[in-house]
């Protein structure tokens, strides 16, 4: 596992990167450059929107959503608190809760193995950098033993990136969203399908996609998902509590997917 | 013993938790004079507290504080680019490589290998997890304490001379002077190695640089 980074070159690379598909494409670079099963960049704000990056297989990213597993997940929990690397194998996995994720998690391929870096940016901000392999734990420790440090700098050096997207949204007009493109989003972040508020607000669904496409584009959102996900994290629109409302968006994903907030 | 505890772990040692807040009022308010708060149970908190900070702790006996100090990333909030960027002429220091070390407490009963103690462990939290450097502010009545200790930090940027000096300082990671902290501190290797892999479940020597036994 592992052979020794170009970090240099690398660091350079994160550094012109314009756009999340940018950070994905590095993220898979550097799987394959460790021959590891997975990296993970996945930025949770404090009012519960998340998104991430990396190599999880669709699937996973899909169920975890679903499941509302950032709830449970001890690495995020565990991490939540810390700001040193964090071994998986020292987190608490002892609730019964725990013992059912970390199952699913292998038996989707995250591997049994992991070793996250908790970040910490500036108000508040928290990103966690991850990579996970399926491997004994004699190999594990050797590997992040030889590329701790490696991996704590390229953690950081997307978070930076990630920062300076994050900031670029900021640093746009105010948005305001119409009322229709608010009902949508609200009903699209309560968890209904398309059809379902094209129906709920008498429309057709051919109008809901111009809805949410404008909604989207004044939003500055990748897609519909990232789009509900900034609407509640800018407070234009309420739907139950704001960490269970707010989904998440992975690039890299075959096909935009409807909201998963539950609205419970 | 040396404990390492976060903010959200200090609830578990109760004692602990309530002796260090007294002790770091009676350091920092009443004997230094500083402007920090003291709640209605003599204890010293401030903001940081709530960022759940590292904190190294000396556990004396009855479970009690021996001395302390805490920790935070550089990358987050932390009180020297939060209040003393005047210092630093403006400079955020931010590094994921680098903490912020604050409130550096010793009990008033303190043995003098406490503070040894406490920069042991300081040097096996950066050979752990590569820190290059901790930043952190102190004043005048500090400096005697850190010559004291034998940990001088290089000064970024300071203001104010004679018992008003408020200075940033740099604490620079050095490999070599462990076997004589240890030796100051009474401590073996092993024991500071057991007290650190208890809390963080991995060696502290993780670059597997070779240990330099001059001593």
């Amino acid at each position: 596992m592992g052979t020794e980074l170009e970090l240099e070159p690398y660091l350079e690379r994160v550094e012109r990167a314009e756009g999340l598909e940018d950070i994905q494409t590095l993220i898979v670079a550097l799987r394959d450059h460790y021959h590891i099963a997975h990296i993970v960049y996945h930025w949770v704000s404090s009012d519960g929107e998340q998104y991430g990056c990396g190599t999880y297989p669709p699937v996973w990213v899909q169920r975890y959503v679903d499941q509302d597993y950032l709830r449970i997940d001890p690495v995020v929990i565990g991490c939540f608190q810390r700001f040193h690397p964090v071994e998986w194998k020292r987190l608490d996995w002892s609730g019964k809760q725990a013992r059912a994720f970390r199952a699913d998690a292998i038996a989707h391929g995250v591997g049994n193995q992991g070793f996250s870096i908790p970040i910490r940016g500036p108000n508040g901000q928290f990103a966690l950098f991850t990579v996970s392999h399926d491997c004994s734990d004699a190999q594990w420790a050797d590997f992040t033993r030889a590329h701790q440090r490696q991996l704590i700098l390229i953690a950081h050096y997307f978070n930076l990136k990630a920062l300076e997207f994050e900031q670029n949204r900021l640093q746009e007009p105010a948005r305001s969203l119409s009322p229709r493109e608010i009902d949508t989003l609200t009903f699209l972040a309560m968890g209904y399908s398309r059809g379902q508020v094209a129906d709920m607000l008498s429309i057709s669904e051919h109008t809901l996609r111009a809805y949410v496409e404008s909604a989207r584009f004044k939003l500055g959102a990748m897609n519909t998902t990232h789009a509900v996900a900034r609407a509640i994290s800018e407070g234009l629109i309420m739907v139950g509590s704001a960490t269970r409302g707010a989904a998440g968006d992975w690039p890299g994903r075959s096909a935009p997917r409807q909201a998963t907030g539950t609205g419970r | 013993m040396l404990r390492y505890l976060h903010g959200n772990q200090l609830d578990a040692y109760p004692v602990l938790r309530d002796s260090m807040f007294r002790d770091r009022a009676t350091q920092f308010h009443d004997r230094l004079g500083w402007d920090v708060t003291v709640d209605a149970r003599g204890q010293e908190r401030d903001a940081y507290d709530d960022l759940d900070p590292l904190y190294v702790i000396w556990e004396g006996e009855g479970g009690r504080h021996g001395g302390s100090m805490r920790f935070l990333p550089t990358t987050g909030r932390t009180m020297v680019n939060e209040h003393f960027l005047h210092l630093t002429d403006g400079v955020a220091i931010q590094s994921p490589f680098i903490w912020e070390c604050t409130r550096f407490c010793l009990a008033p009963t303190a043995e003098s290998r406490v503070a040894a103690a406490l920069m042991l462990a300081g040097g096996e939290l950066m050979r752990a997890f590569h820190l290059s450097h901790f930043v952190g502010v102190f004043d005048a009545r500090m400096v005697r304490i850190y010559r004291l200790i034998g940990s001088s930090p290089e000064v970024l940027g300071q203001q104010g001379s004679g018992r008003d000096m408020v200075a940033v300082g740099l604490w620079e990671y050095s490999h070599a002077s462990r076997a004589r902290i240890l030796l100051r501190a009474g401590l073996s290797s092993d024991l500071s190695e057991a007290w650190f892999n208890r809390a963080f479940g991995q060696e502290t020597a993780m670059q597997a640089a070779p240990l330099q036994m001059s001593a």
